[in-house]
């Protein structure tokens, strides 16, 4: 049953990570995944700071602040200070873990009860130790899987209810622009839903490694799919595949279950690019015949 | 309706950090032309385009649309950026993205009706390229592309079109198809605004013309600005390329009126 659950989480992990790694692929922004999900340290210790329960929403709140702050620091940067977009990423991420680090390590040192391990690499082998139960007895499942519910539920209505915004925002930004909308309404709300999707994936899988999930899945959809819907499926199909590849081959070799993930869906990614240039090579043979 | 003024650019200056890229520049466009906009590279022609917009804020100056600011005339301006400026990989179809020129302010969040439908089924067909409808962007060739951007911009159903560099890298079939479109246009009334590098074919596209080099060199009919001595003014030493045109002027036995163009 436990192992069920470290399943059923992971791939909602690995659903919510795909559908916004999608436009982040899509739009070139891969390191944004990386910098939010690093950057967000401060805003998840201030908020555990003051709430002093893992479980308040305050987290939420406190960690999506952040991320925010972090997109905007680095749009301001490239394009007000004009530092090269990778630089400012470099500067602002690194600079607000580091103001994490210190304050896990220094100031609320004995108040915070987080483990900078558990942040960066996160176990999924413990969420079931965090267990909803009611009425004393009845067991619904570890509590990251309804938080990874919850995140799923709000992502999905933006991004159904926004799609047609968050595709124009991908391909032709400038255009939107030239539309009279307000293009920057959307890039921020994109940034909210990453900076929540970290957040909430951060003590299962760990901030190192959700850049995974948010990329890889969707990196390999691109390579195969010709539409923006078809793309997004596809993707999280490679994240749920990846997900109950790895965990099995973490258990049957007993190594990290969140390793074990990523990495297999880094080979999926390199086996499904040599399958497709193989198919392509054909597909030129048999058309020069 | 023909006295009408189209686009106006006044006192505009834009510079992005060092030096200005635009500098006093100062305008007022017919409506009903297809106007061209020529001058070197780096004289600030898609930066007037995209200020035009409101894609990048002037230093100082403003610009008006019909007489109106620009927020009250979106839906009447359409914008054909660069083929370049996007990638063409992306998972969309031609259909995909021609609707996005029905995408707007107050219909984002709806999704599109019949009527939209049908005028994205006409701007595809009005480009030629019906029979590619659903195929992926990235299978176009590059004169596709570019009318796929025209299709785009003419589901809008705007009275002015701003185009940047329409016949970059497409053949000439297309660039004669693009022009038989946009003289469509002309016809019904609409201005046309195209960012020209070719000097060659300026004869034969354009009916007036805007020569910048930064600051606003000359603007008028065609035959007042496309003299020698205005090209020699924003063109300054590519003397070589200058002869070529002179000599082009000579062959289609241009009438040119040498005078002095008040700046």
């Amino acid at each position: 049953m436990n192992d069920f659950w470290i399943i059923l989480t992971a791939s909602l992990v690995a659903i919510n990570a795909s559908v916004l790694g999608v436009f982040l692929v899509l739009r070139k922004m891969s390191m944004m995944g990386d910098a939010i999900s690093h950057a967000v340290l401060p805003g998840i210790v201030v908020a555990y700071y003051f709430s002093g329960d893992r479980t308040s929403p305050l987290m939420l709140l406190g960690a999506a602040l952040t991320g925010l702050i972090t997109a905007f620091l680095i749009d301001w940067l490239a394009k007000k200070v004009k530092i090269q977009g990778d630089a400012s990423i470099g500067i602002t991420y690194t600079l607000l873990f580091a103001v994490g680090m210190i304050m896990i390590s220094g100031w609320f040192k004995g108040n915070v009860d987080i483990d900078l391990d558990c942040v960066l690499y996160g176990d999924i082998a413990m969420i079931n130790l965090d267990k909803i139960i009611v009425d004393q007895n009845l067991y619904l499942g570890p509590r990251a899987f309804y938080v990874e519910l919850v995140a799923g539920l709000i992502i999905f209505l933006f991004v159904i209810l926004g799609f047609r915004g968050f595709k124009l925002l991908s391909f032709d930004e400038d255009y939107g622009l030239a539309l009279g909308i307000n293009m920057n309404f959307w890039h921020y709300l994109m940034m909210g839903l990453v900076s929540l999707v970290t957040v909430v994936s951060f003590e299962v899988v760990g901030a190192v490694l959700v850049i995974g999930f948010l990329i890889i899945p969707a990196a390999t959809a691109q390579l195969i799919t010709k539409r923006l819907i078809p793309m997004i499926f596809t993707a999280c199909g490679f994240g749920i595949i990846a997900v109950l590849v790895g965990f099995y081959l973490a258990n049957w070799m007993n190594v990290s279950i969140t390793g074990a993930m990523i990495a297999v869906s880094g080979i999926l990614f390199f086996k499904v690019m040599m399958i497709n240039a193989m198919v392509s090579r054909k597909k030129l043979r048999v058309k020069m015949h | 309706m023909k006295d009408q003024i189209s686009i106006e650019v006044h006192n505009l200056t834009v510079s992005y950090g060092a030096g200005p890229v635009l500098w006093d520049v100062d305008f007022e466009l017919p409506t009903g032309k297809i106007i061209g906009v020529i001058g070197p590279n780096g004289s600030g022609k898609t930066t007037l385009l995209k200020t035009i917009m409101g894609l990048l804020e002037p230093s100082s100056g403003y610009v008006k649309i019909q007489n109106k600011s620009l927020n009250e005339v979106r839906d009447k301006i359409a914008y054909v950026p660069q083929r370049t400026s996007v990638d063409w990989d992306f998972p969309a179809s031609v259909y995909d993205v021609v609707m996005m020129g029905r995408y707007g302010k107050r219909n984002l969040i709806r999704r599109p009706n019949n009527a939209d439908v049908e005028i994205v089924e006409q701007s595809i067909q009005k480009v030629g390229l019906s029979d590619f409808r659903d195929r992926q962007i990235s299978q176009l060739s590059g004169g596709q592309q570019q009318r796929v951007f025209i299709a785009r911009a003419l589901a809008q159903k705007a009275d002015i079109y701003l185009l940047d560099e329409p016949f970059a890298g497409v053949d000439a079939a297309t660039e004669s198809s693009i022009i038989s479109i946009l003289e469509e246009m002309r016809n019904e009334g609409k201005t046309v605004l195209i960012i020209h590098h070719d000097l060659q074919t300026v004869l034969e596209h354009f009916e007036y013309l805007v020569l910048l080099n930064t600051r606003l060199i000359a603007k008028g009919n065609l035959q007042e600005v496309f003299t020698k001595e205005n090209l020699s003014n924003a063109y300054g030493g590519q003397l070589t390329l200058l002869s070529k045109v002179v000599e082009i002027i000579k062959a289609t036995d241009f009438p040119i009126r040498e005078k002095d163009v008040d700046l």
